[in-house]
C-alpha cells in the first residue's frame, strides 16, 4: 500500500481567486464578525503591499490608499476606496485591495472537488484530514507509473488547476500527513518509514489531535520529549500507562501497526460543468464546439461513474434578463457522447436564444443506470430484433394488446370474417386469387349515388348459412363519383349499393 | 450579409441545396422509374418524413407505397402503419407482394397516434412507418422529423389537402392526384418539377 498526501496550505485564498477576472490583482479574504473584520489570507500582491493575516480590514485598506491614511479625518476608512478617484488620491499603479468574506463552506466544496479530480488516479480517496487529501495509489501505480511521472502529472494537474500543493507519498496514511507537514516531494517506503518518522519533532507529528482530555503535546514536552524517536523508544506498557492509549495508538498507526479506518469519498452523482465565454454568442450555430466540449466531458464522468443519463439541462446565462433553460429528456438512457450530441441538437433546432449568451452551463442532477447494448455475434439480426420486442412492449404497454395488429388472413370467404373477426386457419399463399381492395371499410356503407360506373364484376361471395352470418353478394370494382375505385356490392335481386372498401 | 447569416442561424430560412449534402445523398429507391429520376437522391430520403397530401382513402397511395412496403417486409424488416383509414386487407397486399408477417398495423387515434408514431420512427427498428395523422399541425411534422432522424427510420405521413398551404418541415411533400399522378410540393435538395408525374397503374 502506497498513500499519496496533498496538502493545500491556501486552499481557501486560491479558490476564491479561481473566481476572479485578474487573479494577480491584490486581494485578500477577511473572516470575523462584520464590526471587527481581519484578514484571513492574502495574495501576493497583497502581500507585497504589507498586508499580513491577523489585519484589520480597515488597515490593510489603508495600505492602498496611502493620502487618505495620512489625513484619517477626511472620510471614514471603510468608505475609502468609493471617494478616492474624486479626490485623485488614488495611487499610481491604481489597484486598491479586493476582498471577499472567508466561506468554509467552498472551501469544502474546493476540497470535495479536488477529491474528485484525484477519483481519476485511485479508487480510494479520503478527506479524513482537514486541509488534505489521502488517497491511494499503489494499486493505480502499473497503469498510471512509475511513482515519479505520477507525481510529475499530479503537480502540472494542480498547477493548471491553481492550487499551491505540497505531497508525500508514505506506506500508510497517517505517516503521509504527518511527513507532509514538513516535507514536500518525499517519497519513503516501508524501510525508510521509521527513520523519516523519527526526525519528526513532536508538535509536527499530529499529536494535537489526539483526543487525551489535555494538552499531550505540552505534556510530552514537559517530560522532557522532543522528537518522536524518543518516544518510539520507550516500553509499549509505560508509554500506555503514562501518556494514555490515544498517543500509543496514533504511534502505531503512524508506523502502519495498526490499521486506519477511513471513509473513502464518492463522488456526486450529480454533474454541472460552466463554459464561459469571452465573447458574447448570438446565435445556436457558435453553442456548437462548447456543447461538444460539455458533452464530452459528461460522457467522460457518466464513464467513471459507470452510469448514464435520461435527462438534463442546459442553462445559458444571458448577457440581459434572465438566464434561459432548457430541459432535455432522453427516452432512453445514454452515455454515448456523439449520441448525446446528436439528440442534443435536434433539441437545440427547436430552440430559439432571447439575447446573447454570456455562459452555458450543461447540469444532470440525477444519473441513471446504464446498461450497455449488448454485443451480440449476430449483430445485425438479433439486435434488431430486441429493438423490435422493445418496441411491441413499450407499444402494448401504453395502448394495450389489441391495438398491434399483425395482418393476417383467415381461410375464409366472407370479407368481413377473412380480414376483421377471423378465426380458424389462416389462408394459404393464393396469390392467383381473385382480386380484393388495399383497404376495406370496417363495416360497409350504403353508397347509392357516388358509383359512377361498374369497372368489373360480378363476383358472387355466398357462404356462412352454417352460422348464422350467411351473406349472398355480388361484388364489383366500381368507378366513385371523384374517380377513385371503389369496391362495393349488392345484393341480387335487391337495390342498394354498399361501398366495402378502396383500392389505394 | 450578416443578416442572411443570422437569418440562417435562427432557422427562418435554409438553403434549398444544402440539405442534399446533410443527408449524404441517402435515398431509397421507390420503385416507381419516373418518381426516382426526379426525386434527389434518386428516391425516398431514408431517415427523414415524406409527407403524402390527399384527399382519402383510396387516391393511389398504396400503388405509390406498396413498392417499396414489399420490399423491405421481404427482407425481413418490419414496416409499421399507424392508424391507417380503413383495415388493411391482407389478401391484396400479399397480392403486392408484402411480406405479411413483417408488416403490423396499429389501429390507434388521436394523441396516442402521435405518440405511438414518434415511439416507432424512434426505436429505429422498423425499416418503415407509414402513418395517418390528419391531426398533426407543423410542431408535432417536426417532432416526427427529429424521430425519424434520431431513429433513422423511413416515414410517411399522410395528411389532408387542407394541410396543403400550411408549412411542414418534412424533406419531401408530395400530393397524390387521381388516376396515380403526384405533384412534388417541395423537396429538399432540389427543385420541385411544375409538371405531374405518373407513377404506375392504380391498382
Amino acid at each position: 500500500m502506497r498513500w499519496v498526501c496533498l496538502l493545500f496550505p491556501r486552499l481557501a485564498l486560491e479558490g476564491a481567486l479561481r473566481r476572479r477576472a485578474d487573479p494577480g490583482a491584490p486581494f485578500a479574504l477577511v473572516d470575523g464578525p462584520a464590526q471587527r473584520q481581519c484578514i484571513r489570507a492574502a495574495n501576493r500582491a497583497a502581500r507585497e503591499q504589507g498586508v499580513k493575516p491577523g489585519q484589520a480590514r480597515g488597515f490593510a485598506e489603508a495600505l492602498f490608499n496611502a493620502p487618505l491614511f495620512k489625513a484619517p479625518g477626511a472620510a471614514p476608512l471603510s468608505k475609502a476606496p468609493n471617494s478616492a478617484p474624486e479626490n485623485g488620491s488614488e495611487p499610481a499603479s491604481g489597484e486598491r485591495l479586493e476582498t471577499a468574506p472567508f466561506d468554509a463552506e467552498s472551501v469544502e466544496r474546493w476540497r470535495r472537488r479536488l477529491a474528485s479530480w484525484a477519483y481519476g488516479f485511485s479508487a480510494q480517496v479520503s478527506l479524513h484530514y482537514p486541509h488534505a487529501l489521502v488517497f491511494e495509489v499503489a494499486s493505480s501505480l502499473d497503469l498510471l507509473g512509475p511513482w515519479p511521472r505520477l507525481e510529475a502529472r499530479l503537480r502540472s494537474e494542480l498547477a493548471e488547476l491553481g492550487f499551491s500543493h505540497r505531497l508525500v507519498i508514505a506506506p500508510n496514511p497517517a505517516a503521509a500527513r504527518v511527513l507532509v507537514n514538513v516535507h514536500d516531494g518525499l517519497a519513503v517506503d516501508d524501510a525508510g518509514l521509521e527513520p523519516a518518522l523519527a526526525a519528526l519533532r513532536l508538535d509536527r507529528a499530529g499529536l494535537a489531535n489526539i483526543d487525551a482530555g489535555h494538552d499531550i503535546v505540552q505534556t510530552l514536552k514537559r517530560s522532557g520529549f522532543q522528537r518522536l524517536d524518543e518516544l518510539f523508544a520507550l516500553p509499549r506498557s509505560a508509554l500506555a500507562r503514562r501518556f494514555g492509549g490515544g498517543l500509543l495508538r496514533h504511534l502505531s498507526e503512524l508506523r502502519g501497526e495498526w490499521p486506519l479506518a477511513l471513509d473513502y469519498h464518492r463522488p456526486t452523482p450529480r454533474f454541472s460543468r460552466t463554459f464561459e465565454f469571452d465573447q458574447p454568442v448570438h446565435a445556436i450555430a457558435g453553442l456548437a464546439f462548447p456543447l461538444k466540449r460539455l458533452l464530452q466531458e459528461l460522457a467522460a464522468f457518466l464513464m467513471g461513474q459507470d452510469a448514464g443519463v435520461e435527462r438534463f439541462r442546459l442553462t445559458f446565462e444571458l448577457e440581459d434578463g434572465p438566464a434561459q433553460a432548457v430541459e432535455i429528456g432522453l427516452l432512453a438512457v445514454q452515455r454515448d457522447p456523439d449520441t448525446l450530441l446528436e439528440l442534443t441538437r435536434a433539441h437545440l433546432e427547436r430552440v430559439r436564444l432571447a439575447g446573447p449568451v454570456m455562459s452555458l452551463t450543461l447540469s444532470a442532477p440525477r444519473l441513471s443506470a446504464y446498461a450497455p447494448v449488448r454485443r451480440e455475434l449476430l449483430e445485425g439480426p438479433a439486435r434488431q430484433a430486441q429493438a423490435w420486442a422493445t418496441l411491441h412492449q413499450r407499444l402494448v404497454a401504453r395502448l394495450g394488446e389489441p391495438v398491434l395488429k399483425p395482418l393476417i388472413e383467415y381461410r375464409e370467404h366472407r370479407p368481413e370474417m377473412a380480414v376483421i373477426d377471423g378465426a380458424g386457419p389462416r389462408a394459404r399463399d393464393a396469390s392467383a386469387g381473385p382480386t380484393r381492395p388495399g383497404w376495406l371499410t370496417p363495416t360497409p356503407q350504403r353508397c347509392d349515388g357516388d358509383v359512377v360506373q361498374l369497372l368489373a364484376g360480378p363476383e358472387r361471395i355466398e357462404s356462412g348459412w352454417w352460422d348464422g352470418g350467411d351473406i349472398r353478394r355480388d361484388y364489383y370494382l366500381a368507378q366513385w363519383v371523384d374517380g377513385r375505385h371503389a369496391w362495393v356490392w349488392c345484393e341480387p335481386g335487391r337495390q342498394g349499393w354498399y361501398l366495402h372498401g378502396w383500392f389505394g | 450579409m450578416s443578416s442572411l447569416e443570422s437569418l440562417l442561424d435562427s432557422r427562418q430560412i435554409w438553403r434549398a441545396q444544402a440539405g442534399a449534402d446533410s443527408q449524404g445523398g441517402e435515398a431509397i429507391a421507390s420503385g416507381h422509374a419516373a418518381l426516382d429520376a426526379i426525386l434527389p437522391g434518386g428516391g425516398w430520403p431514408s431517415a427523414a418524413v415524406s409527407e403524402l397530401l390527399s384527399a382519402g382513402a383510396g387516391n393511389g397511395e398504396l400503388a405509390l407505397l406498396w413498392p417499396v412496403i414489399s420490399r423491405m417486409t421481404r427482407e425481413g424488416r418490419p414496416v409499421v402503419l399507424v392508424s391507417p383509414p380503413a383495415v388493411p386487407y391482407p389478401a391484396a397486399w400479399r397480392q403486392a407482394g408484402v411480406a405479411l408477417e413483417q408488416c403490423h398495423w396499429l389501429d390507434v387515434q388521436g394523441r396516442e397516434a402521435l405518440w405511438a408514431t414518434e415511439q416507432c420512427l424512434r426505436a429505429g427498428c422498423c425499416a418503415a412507418v407509414v402513418a395517418w395523422l390528419p391531426q398533426a399541425d407543423s410542431r408535432l411534422m417536426r417532432r416526427l422529423q427529429v424521430a425519424a432522424a434520431s431513429g433513422n427510420t423511413l416515414a410517411f405521413v399522410h395528411r389532408p389537402l387542407a394541410k396543403v398551404s400550411e408549412a411542414s418541415p418534412a424533406p419531401l411533400r408530395l400530393r397524390l392526384h387521381r388516376h396515380a399522378e403526384l405533384e412534388i410540393l417541395k423537396c429538399r435538395g432540389g427543385f420541385p418539377p411544375a409538371r405531374r408525374i405518373a407513377f404506375g397503374t392504380g391498382a
